[in-house]
This record gives structure tokens, C-alpha cells and sequence, in this order.
């Protein structure tokens, strides 16, 4: 393996690593925080045990996460030594300011988690939203940083450095905001369903329970308003890239031909050789009417641009297929959810529908991670759109595939003990002896 | 005051903070490893329970150290992490073995021997962390980092696997091992507990004393400007003078039994010996070419993160001084919480 490719594979494989416990960190404190604010409103201790039980998962999930979000922190420096160089004062503030909204959740999960019997309830409480709160903000600041990679701004280019550097403009950069609002939306979806789906698979293997139902009851609505709101963010995003990105938009589309009314394909193998993506369900105008809002906008295609600049179109173009795909389930499922549970009152009775969410579940971290592949490889072969060649930034330091393998090994013996614990801790049904008397058993 | 210094105070600042805190816990770990004799139980749950609710907290100041670093001073950053890729690596690990198998160890309740293990791979990686920061710490005090267009002159091993870095690993390992066993006298009022650790904490202090004195001979070698830097200028003296007594109060207290003195004298004096180097080291940040100005940013980036540093400081210190205030007032059992449900 070579270098460049040795460190591209460790950086991706920390990503996609980090990413599913980043995502928990942000939403899973949401849900235990409602969780435990249906209990003090209404005395139900279902609503208590689900707060403490998805404390503990919020324990355990938490600490990976810091620790991976450490490693990424250094592997910048590690892998991308020539990137931090020259991008470092550009993004260092946000990257600052996570480090604050980290340090702020840290500490209230610290309290929450620790101080049940000794701060008081209100306090409690408040803690709790407080790391909901810092959770969201330091994804944001994230994924600010990887928006500006992908548009960046706040700065002027004087014999070949960042000059005059402007760090709140370089923040606010035009990718960085519909990116983070997509991002943190998506951490709403993956967890709210894939929590929702467990339960319901606990919820049918153990027979009916109040902890079990209302969990699928807390997980879904998180789950089900965020996916409605995804269409909507999107679309923003879409057309973003669309402006600034017009390469990445092509190879997401499979879109080689510059063209006025460009389709909208659905599915699809693109192939870079003959120029042209066989197979898919195209709408027409389609594409124009997404990205541009009229139905004869311009889109340009790959032949803009030679093609030893283009990205793996048919690695990128599948990812998004699968993105949307799972998206658009989603929201479906969400719609159809709303509308059962309107006419017909609580679901968590029908086990069919419970055998559906069971299904869905793990959709949402498939879309999560095919739409990090999308936006990482759709920017290849650049590390700074336009500016810097992924290959010109990586460390001159040799033997990356030895870290690449040892960090790899250690990952996945991490990923397999964590899973163990969590079905032990998190999901195991809670026996009759801590629940006697409580009714939380129906 | 000029922004380049000022930022690299705020993260000087930041380094003794971390070690202060998250180096005890660090220490805490190795401990745990030389836990022996009769009260080998009870000394590992004291070390559990002290570290618990704010080891996560404790290590974000080390995330801190580093963001500031790439920020304001990326070429320093950059030169680090080209030619000291292996120590930063192996830190690496270190944080990611303590902090997973730390929480594994807590969550395996019922197996012993899965537990035993996890304790094992947990003391193992805390040990590891104090002493890579200590091998970097030294590196950049010594001569050895060149890094010329991106490429390392001295490769990747002579940049730091020489004595001085090494004796400066084993120093810090000493240090936030005596630190950690002067803060655990303070964690229990078990008088049995506390002497375990008491005479731990003299041993390990008599040990930094010794590592201590091998530096600064060993630093004749090949880290003479270090050395002309501590030994040479007025204020570095006078820090150094003060550390001296703190450690001498320290070990007083800790002979004499008065535990909160001498947690307070050994904190004072681990954070005076990183301000004492820090100032020796000054103006560099990699010796000998990477000085805070020659690789500072532009002053108004530099600025603009300070205000940054400002508000986010108007939050954390506040939430800290919560934190702390609810966990380590009051000697309440913090395990009792977990085991709930």
C-alpha cells in the first residue's frame, strides 16, 4: 500500500469510526434528557429507568468518541502535515471553539451521569440539556471545518500563503452551514431510528413492557420530525454544491455532458471510460429543476474539468444513490407512521409495524456514513477544493500502512467489545427484583 | 503584550492545568498497576472513584493544547507531528487503550477476571501517555527536530530516542505518579489507605528528584540551550527556586501527615517545574529553529482566537468550578450512582 493511499485509509477509517459515536454523543443525551423530563412531568418511572439506562449507553458511547475525536484531532497533524501548515490558522477557530463546546459537554455529562443524589432535580435536568446543547454546537464547529475544505473563503492567496486571514469569515464559509445543519439532522435520524429499532426488536422478543415502549415512543418522534426536515436541508445543500461545486454535483449525478435541462437520475452505474451512466431511471429536467429550481437551468458536466480531476464518479455516485435512497425511506416510513399513529392510536401494539421499524433501523447510519463517503471522495483529488491536492499534503513520514493496520486492529477490537457491553447495560430488560412494585412491567 | 506570547502562555497555562489534573489521573493508572498487599482491593476502587466523573473533562485540556497549537502556530505543529510521528502515535494509543479499557473495566462488572484484564491493559496505557509526552516535551527542548521542507533530517527515531527526551519521559511519569499519590491521600479517610499511598508518594517524589537531577546533567550532553535556559536567567531561577520549596513543603506535609498541604505543595510544584521549563524554553517552541513568532500566525488571527479563548474561558471556568465543587467536596461514594440500575 502506498503512503498517500495507506493514509487516506487510516483518516477514512477513523472518520467513519468516530463518526457513529459522535453522532450518539449528540443525539443520545437529547433523548435521555426528554426521557427524563417525561418522568419528572409526569411520575412514570419507565421514563426514569429509560433516562438512567440510556445515561449509562451515553457513558460508555461518550468516552469512545472523545477518545477517537482525539485521535482525529492529531492524525491532522500526523497524516496531513502539509494541510495544517497551511490551513491551520484558517480553521484553528473552529476548531477552538469545539474544543470549549467539548470541554462543556463533558463536564455536564459528568454531572448527569455522577451526580443523580447530588444536585438537585431542576439541575439535573438542566445538565442534561446543557450537554444536548454543546453536543450540537461542537458537531456543528466540525463540520464548519469540513465545509470550508470543501468551499473555502477568508483569506487572500499572496505568493502561494494564506494571507490576510479572516477566521469568523473563513468559519461561516458558504458549505459550512447547510453541511452542519445537514450533519447535525442526520445525527437525529441515524440514532433516533436505529434506538427506535432495537427496542422494537426487544420489544417483540420479550413481550409488551412500558420501558420498551416508551423508548420506540421517544426514539421515532427524534427520529421521524428529523428526517422530515432532511428533505428540506437537502435540497439547501444540493444546490449549494450545485453553485460551488458544480464537479462534485456531476459526479454525484453521474453527470458527465454539460447540458441545459439535465435528468435526474435514480440509480445507476456511472462509467468514466465510454463518458456515460447506463441503467438508471431518469426523470428529465430533473436535475436542472433540483439544483436550480428551473426546469432549463445549465448544469455542467465532468467534461469541464479533465479527467485525472475527477473523483471515483461511480464510488460517488452509488454512495449518493444510497444516501437518498435510505433518506427517502425514512421519510416515507416517518409519513406513514404519523398518519397510523393518528388514526389509529399507539403503534407500539402492532407487531407488524414494530417488524418494519426493526427493518429500517439501521438505515439511518447507512445514509450517515454513504453521505460522509459522498462529500470525502466526491472532493477528491483535493484536500482543499481548488486549491490543494490531497497527494501534496500528506506526511512524508513512511510506513503509514503499519499505524493504518495497528489503529484498524484496535478500532475493531473496540467496535466489538462496545457492542457487547451496550447489549448488556443498555438494551438488557431490567429484572423484576429493581422493578417490583414500580408497574413499570405491564 | 504580544499575541504570539500571550496564546503561547494560554497554552502553557493549558499544559500545567492538564497535568495538574489529567497527569494525576494518568498517574493514578500507573498506580493501579503497583497496586499491592493487603488493601490491593480497596486501593483500586479509591482510584476508580477518584478518577471517574472528571477523567473525560481532565483530558480535554490536552485537545485544548493541541487546537491552539495548529492554530496559531501550525508550522511548530507541523514539524512535530512530521518528526516526532512516532512518540505523538504512541501518546495516541495510550489515551485511546486508558480511556476505553478505563470504561470497559467499569462496565464488566460481575466477571472479575475480564475486569482484571481491562485493569491490566487501563495501568499498562496510562503509564505509556505521561511518558511519550514527556519523550516530545524533551525532543523539542533538544536540538534534535529539524524538519526542512517536510522532511525530517533526523528521520523518525533520532528525533527523539536519545537520553535526554527519555530521561525527560521518565521525569514526567515520575512526576504525575507522585502528583496522583499525593491527591489520593486526600480521597479516602481510611488512615490505613492513606499510609499506602503516602509512602507512595515519597517514593515516587524521591524518584522525580533523582530524574530531575539526571536531566539536568544529561542535558550537558545535548540540550545545552535548555540547560543555559534554566540555569542562566533571573525569573527562570527564581521559578525554580520556588518549586524547590514547594517540593520541600510537599514532603514535610506528606512526612508530617497534613495531606491537603502537601496536595497543594506538590501541585504547585509540578505546575512551577512546567512553568520553569516553559520559560527556559522561551522564545522556541521547537528548538532550534521554530520560535513562537517565527511561526505564529498573522496577529489578527492570533487575536481573534484569543477573544474566542475569552469567551469559551467565561463558560468553562464556571462549569469546572461546578464540577469540581459536586464531586470532590463531599466524599460520597460517586460508585454507588452507576450500580443503580
Amino acid at each position: 500500500m502506498d503512503n498517500l493511499l495507506a493514509a487516506r485509509s487510516q483518516m477514512g477509517m477513523s472518520l467513519a469510526f468516530h463518526i457513529v459515536f459522535a453522532v450518539i454523543g449528540v443525539s443520545l443525551p437529547l433523548m435521555m434528557t426528554i426521557a427524563e423530563w417525561r418522568w419528572r412531568s409526569t411520575g412514570d418511572p419507565a421514563y426514569l429507568l429509560l433516562a438512567k439506562r440510556w445515561a449509562k449507553g451515553t457513558a460508555i458511547l461518550f468516552a469512545v468518541g472523545a477518545i477517537s475525536g482525539t485521535v482525529l484531532s492529531f492524525e491532522l497533524g500526523l497524516l496531513w502535515p502539509r494541510f495544517m501548515q497551511f490551513a491551520g490558522a484558517v480553521i484553528g477557530m473552529p476548531f477552538s471553539l469545539e474544543g470549549f463546546a467539548f470541554f462543556t459537554e463533558a463536564i455536564f455529562l459528568g454531572i448527569y451521569l455522577y451526580g443523580w443524589n447530588r444536585v438537585p432535580g431542576w439541575f439535573h435536568l438542566f445538565s442534561g440539556i446543557v450537554v444536548s446543547l454543546s453536543g450540537l454546537l461542537s458537531a456543528i464547529f466540525v463540520t464548519l471545518v469540513n465545509g470550508w475544505m470543501n468551499t473555502p473563503t477568508g483569506f487572500d492567496i499572496v505568493d502561494g500563503k494564506f494571507q490576510n486571514i479572516r477566521p469568523f469569515t473563513a468559519m461561516l464559509n458558504p458549505a459550512g452551514i447547510p453541511q452542519a445543519v445537514h450533519m447535525v439532522l442526520a445525527a437525529y435520524t441515524a440514532a433516533g431510528f436505529a434506538a427506535a429499532g432495537i427496542h422494537s426488536w426487544l420489544l417483540l422478543r420479550r413481550g409488551r413492557n412500558r420501558f420498551d415502549e416508551v423508548a420506540i415512543g421517544i426514539a421515532l418522534s427524534v427520529g421521524g420530525v428529523a428526517v422530515l426536515l432532511q428533505g428540506v436541508s437537502g435540497d439547501a445543500l444540493a444546490r449549494m454544491v450545485a453553485q460551488k461545486q458544480p464537479m462534485k454535483l456531476a459526479s454525484l449525478e453521474g453527470q458527465f455532458k454539460t447540458e441545459v435541462g439535465a435528468p435526474l437520475r435514480i440509480g445507476g452505474l456511472p462509467f468514466p471510460d465510454e463518458q456515460v451512466t447506463k441503467y438508471a431511471i431518469e426523470i428529465p429536467h430533473g436535475l436542472s429543476l433540483l439544483a436550480f429550481h428551473t426546469p432549463n437551468a445549465l448544469i455542467k458536466g465532468l467534461d469541464q474539468e479533465s479527467s485525472k480531476d475527477w473523483p471515483n464518479v461511480r464510488i460517488v455516485h452509488i454512495c449518493f444513490q444510497i444516501m437518498v435512497g435510505c433518506g427517502s425511506l425514512l421519510s416515507l416510513f416517518a409519513l406513514v407512521a404519523a398518519w397510523l399513529f393518528w388514526r389509529r392510536g399507539p403503534l407500539s401494539k402492532q407487531r407488524l409495524f414494530l417488524k418494519a421499524v426493526v427493518l429500517v433501523g439501521p438505515l439511518g447510519f447507512v445514509a450517515l456514513e454513504a453521505g460522509w463517503m459522498v462529500t470525502e471522495l466526491g472532493r477528491q483529488p483535493w484536500i482543499i477544493y481548488h486549491l490543494m491536492r490531497t497527494r501534496d499534503a500528506v506526511t512524508s513520514m513512511p510506513n503509514i500502512t503499519i499505524t493504518f493496520l495497528i489503529m484498524t486492529f484496535v478500532y475493531f477490537i473496540l467496535g466489538i467489545i462496545v457492542i457487547w457491553l451496550l447489549s448488556k447495560h443498555v438494551i438488557a430488560l431490567p429484572d423484576r427484583k429493581q422493578l417490583d412494585g414500580q408497574g413499570v412491567l405491564v | 503584550m504580544n499575541p504570539a506570547m500571550a496564546l503561547a502562555g494560554i497554552m502553557l497555562g493549558s499544559l500545567v492545568i492538564y497535568s495538574l489534573l489529567a497527569g494525576a489521573d494518568y498517574g493514578a493508572g500507573f498506580w493501579d498497576l503497583m497496586c499491592s498487599g493487603p488493601r490491593l482491593e480497596k486501593q483500586r476502587e479509591l482510584i476508580a472513584q477518584a478518577i471517574q466523573p472528571v477523567w473525560e473533562t481532565n483530558h480535554v485540556w490536552l485537545i485544548l493544547v493541541v487546537v491552539l497549537m495548529f492554530a496559531g502556530f501550525a508550522p511548530a505543529f507541523g514539524a512535530i507531528s512530521i518528526a516526532l510521528g512516532v512518540p505523538v502515535f504512541l501518546i495516541l494509543l495510550g489515551i485511546v487503550l486508558r480511556g476505553s479499557s478505563y470504561v470497559f473495566r467499569t462496565y464488566f462488572a460481575g466477571s472479575i477476571r475480564t475486569q482484571l484484564y481491562w485493569g491490566k491493559v487501563f495501568s499498562i496505557s496510562s503509564s505509556m501517555t505521561p511518558l511519550f509526552l514527556g519523550i516530545v516535551i524533551g525532543a523539542i527542548s533538544s536540538d534534535t527536530v529539524l524538519v526542512n521542507n517536510d522532511i525530517s533530517e533526523n528521520g523518525f527515531l533520532r528525533t527523539w530516542f536519545h537520553p535526554f527526551p527519555l530521561i525527560v519521559g521518565a521525569l514526567s511519569l515520575s512526576l504525575f505518579a507522585y502528583l496522583s499519590a499525593c491527591y489520593l491521600t486526600v480521597e479516602t479517610d481510611d488512615t490505613a489507605l492513606q499510609d499506602d499511598f503516602r509512602s507512595r508518594a515519597l517514593f515516587s517524589g524521591f524518584v522525580s528528584l533523582l530524574a530531575a537531577f539526571a536531566t539536568y546533567v544529561i542535558a550537558g550532553n545535548s540540550a545545552q540551550e535548555i540547560r543555559d535556559g534554566l540555569s542562566g536567567t533571573p525569573y527562570v531561577l527564581l521559578v525554580e527556586s520556588c518549586a524547590a520549596i514547594a517540593a520541600f513543603v510537599a514532603f514535610q506535609a506528606l512526612w508530617s501527615r497534613q495531606y491537603l498541604r502537601a496536595r497543594i505543595a506538590a501541585a504547585a510544584q509540578v505546575g512551577l517545574i512546567i512553568i520553569g521549563w516553559g520559560a527556559a524554553q522561551y522564545p522556541y517552541l521547537v528548538r532550534p529553529r521554530l520560535t513562537i513568532f517565527n511561526s505564529a500566525a498573522p496577529s489578527s488571527v492570533l487575536v481573534e482566537i484569543q477573544i474566542a479563548c475569552v469567551f469559551g474561558g467565561a463558560v468553562l471556568f464556571p462549569s469546572l468550578f461546578l464540577l469540581y465543587r459536586v464531586f470532590k467536596a463531599h466524599r460520597k461514594s460517586v460508585l454507588a450512582d452507576t450500580t443503580l440500575v
